[in-house]
């Protein structure tokens, strides 16, 4: 097998106290492929409680945004399976439920919202017919009720001019006013949880510091959890209180945001980090992870990142580490943690 | 959207005049002395001939000849036939039918072609969608001529043998709507097999589109995500297909015409060739052309009215 099924478990903390608000538990995600199968998510673990801030951390095409539809449950399947893994809501696995029960979820409970606002949204539909529908069909609110609701939460995001820009089409908008609506589509129902899929990827820099605010803002305001999926560590730091860290489909770190950025416990979050520009180490060679992401078709052998880890040592080429517990908060997969631990940051 | 309409109206007005006049220019380019063929085998007195050359302006220009035709068309005159009969009683209640028949196969069209569509892509990779698109093969390779004559004698021969149903007419124009129902069929036959493929293509690429991961995501009945977020948007490429469409039916009308024996304007248009009558000739397709060109403006209107974001482009 080149790529072998590996598994995971959530950390000491999440198993100990009460049961985490959701829970990804061991998930495993494939695809039948033509040129085989494909696991896109293999044994991923991670929690969320109220009020909390996750940020799913990862290179493009290690398997983020699979764990996410999978956790919505809007997966097309087939192609996809879930083979194994628990994703658990208020401790009930969302996974095994009758699909009458698990649709009263999606949506109301625990929404999402995408990258690309423009190809997210209807074009055929006025942004407040789409905001209202949520009140429409999941709560019978009339028309008018439910097109005034519309106004409240694009005022509630900010959208200026709310009242006068309801009956206009996400193609009439700005890149940041569309994620705003779709922020406000999400929010619509008060979710406890709302998955961000890369939410400011596809804006510029100012925008972008604005989104994030804003789901800060909103955040604070209902008290939901966030899981916050993003390739640009720079953007997570102040609004994220935990990260996870994922690789090939693989969870390689967890950690608090404060001691993950401190130092982290996997040389492939060390990589990652010292990628972000920083104001005080400029003119500095920016150091970026040498060699290219993994072929979930061709995984190396042992640990997944030992072609590109200035760490390595013989055993990563056949060993393939284990989720190792650093503490109570933090899980490293990385076989000399306690090394990379030991360097810091930069 | 009045602006756009105003400008998809001037829009037609060229296409209108470039079309009719490469007709006429294609007409008059014809080998052949058409006064001359009045005649047959007989030679006419040269008199006769001059002043018929001059009354039917064939000594101008081209050029000039156009616009004479033009000014005489746009005043609802469309000339007459060498033979002095006015060309517009030679299409009395000829385009009518052929328009009907047109109608009709575009009914059937849409109706099975975009159901058929629809029902194989949402059953992609299944056997009920290998059967549309099976049905759909047998459909191209089976020529018009062939579908005629086998529905004729089954649906009109046959049935009526068998069980007494004498529903369905297979010559002539005298039992009204039903007169149409089998010719149609047998005219919509190829337009149908390509509006299915069509359809499934235009719809499971909707489902793949980004919205409707968000309409799924948001919760909704996979009712409403399909009717309500999928199908207005994979209906707006086959708005077109269909527009185009019309005027592709009623130009080739004439062998269903012909095999069901209804009086439609494809019959004519052969006959006015063969002839070498052009005012003839050159009114049908005058015709035909306005109505293509209408129905491409009505597909344009439609279109601006399923996408916003043609109408505020
Ligand atoms: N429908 C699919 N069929 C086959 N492979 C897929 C499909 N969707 C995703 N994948 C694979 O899953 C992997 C993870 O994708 P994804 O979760 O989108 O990554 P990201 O971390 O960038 O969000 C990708 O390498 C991709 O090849
Ligand atoms: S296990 Fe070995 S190869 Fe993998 S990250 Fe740790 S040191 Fe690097
Ligand atoms: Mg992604």
């Amino acid at each position: 097998m080149k790529n072998p099924s590996v598994d995971t478990h959530l950390l000491p903390a999440d198993r100990a106290g009460d049961e985490p608000l959701l829970a990804v538990d061991n998930l495993h995600v494939e695809f039948q492929t033509r040129q085989g199968v494909v696991r896109a998510v293999n044994g991923v673990s991670y929690s969320v409680n109220a009020g909390e801030t996750l940020a799913v951390l990862g290179e493009s095409g290690s398997g983020k945004s699979v764990t996410a539809q999978a956790i919505m449950g809007i997966l097309d399947m087939p192609p996809a399976r879930i083979p194994k893994g628990e994703v658990r809501f208020h401790g009930t696995d969302l996974l095994t439920m009758r699909d009458e029960d698990r649709g009263q979820i999606r949506g109301r409970r625990i929404a999402m919202i995408f990258q690309d606002a423009l190809s997210a949204l209807n074009p055929v539909f006025t942004v407040g017919w789409q905001i209202g529908e949520m009140f429409r069909v999941h709560q019978g609110m009339s028309k008018r009720d439910a097109r005034r609701k519309a106004v409240e939460l694009m005022d509630r995001v900010r959208i200026p001019g709310a009242k006068s820009r309801v009956d206009d089409f996400p193609h009439q908008f700005s890149g940041g006013m569309r994620q705003r609506i779709m922020i406000a589509m999400a929010i619509a129902l008060d979710p406890e949880i709302l998955i961000a899929d890369e939410p400011t990827t596809a804006l510029d820099v100012t925008v972008q510091a604005q989104i994030m605010g804003l789901l800060a803002e909103l955040q604070q305001e209902s008290d939901m959890g966030l899981i916050l999926i993003t390739h640009d560590l720079g953007v997570v730091a102040d609004v994220a209180d935990k990260i996870a860290v994922m690789y090939g489909g693989r969870i390689v770190e967890h950690a608090s945001v404060f001691d993950g950025y401190r130092a982290p416990a996997h040389p492939y979050t060390k990589g990652l980090l010292e990628s972000i520009p920083r104001v005080d180490l400029k003119g500095q060679e920016l150091y970026a992870i040498k060699g290219m992401p993994p072929n979930l078709l061709d995984m190396p052998t042992g640990c997944a990142f030992h072609p590109r880890c200035p760490y390595r040592k013989e055993n990563c080429v056949t060993d393939v580490p284990p989720l190792y517990t650093v503490s109570d908060t933090r899980g490293s997969a990385c076989h000399y943690w306690r090394e990379v631990l030991d360097d810091g940051s930069r | 959207m009045g602006r756009y309409v105003i400008r998809r109206l001037l829009q037609a007005i060229p296409v209108l005049v470039g079309t009719t006049f490469l007709l006429f220019a294609t007409v008059y380019a014809l080998p052949g002395d058409p006064i001359a063929a009045l005649g047959g085998d007989r030679r006419l007195d040269p008199q006769l001939v001059a002043r018929m050359r001059e009354q039917f302006h064939l000594n101008d220009p081209l050029l000039v000849q156009y616009w004479y035709y033009i000014r005489d068309i746009v005043s609802g005159d469309f000339g007459t036939t060498f033979r002095g009969v006015p060309v517009s009683s030679l299409f009395q209640g000829k385009f009518q039918v052929t328009f009907q028949l047109s109608i009709t196969a575009l009914v059937f069209e849409a109706v099975i072609g975009v159901g058929l569509g629809l029902w194989a892509a949402l059953r992609r990779g299944r056997w009920q969608d290998q059967a549309v698109l099976a049905f759909t093969l047998l459909l191209v390779s089976i020529p018009t001529l062939v579908s005629g004559f086998v529905l004729q004698l089954v649906l009109g021969v046959k049935l009526k043998q068998n069980t007494g149903i004498d529903f369905f007419p297979v010559a002539g124009i005298q039992d009204g709507m039903r007169s149409y129902i089998v010719p149609g069929l047998v005219l919509a036959g190829l337009s149908i097999a390509y509006l299915t493929r069509l359809t499934r293509t235009s719809l499971m690429e909707t489902l793949r589109a980004d919205y409707i991961r968000t309409a799924v995501a948001k919760g909704l009945p996979r009712r409403r995500v399909l009717g309500r977020h999928a199908l207005r948007n994979s209906l707006i490429p086959l708005i077109t297909y269909l527009g185009a469409d019309l005027g592709t039916l009623m130009g080739g009308a004439i062998i269903t015409e012909t095999i069901f024996n209804l009086p439609g304007i494809g019959q004519q248009l052969f006959q006015s060739v063969y002839l070498r009558e052009n005012a003839v000739v050159v009114g049908i397709v005058t015709v035909l052309v306005l109505v293509y060109v209408l129905a491409n403006l009505i597909v344009d209107l439609l279109y601006a009215v399923l996408d916003p974001r043609i109408r505020y482009e």
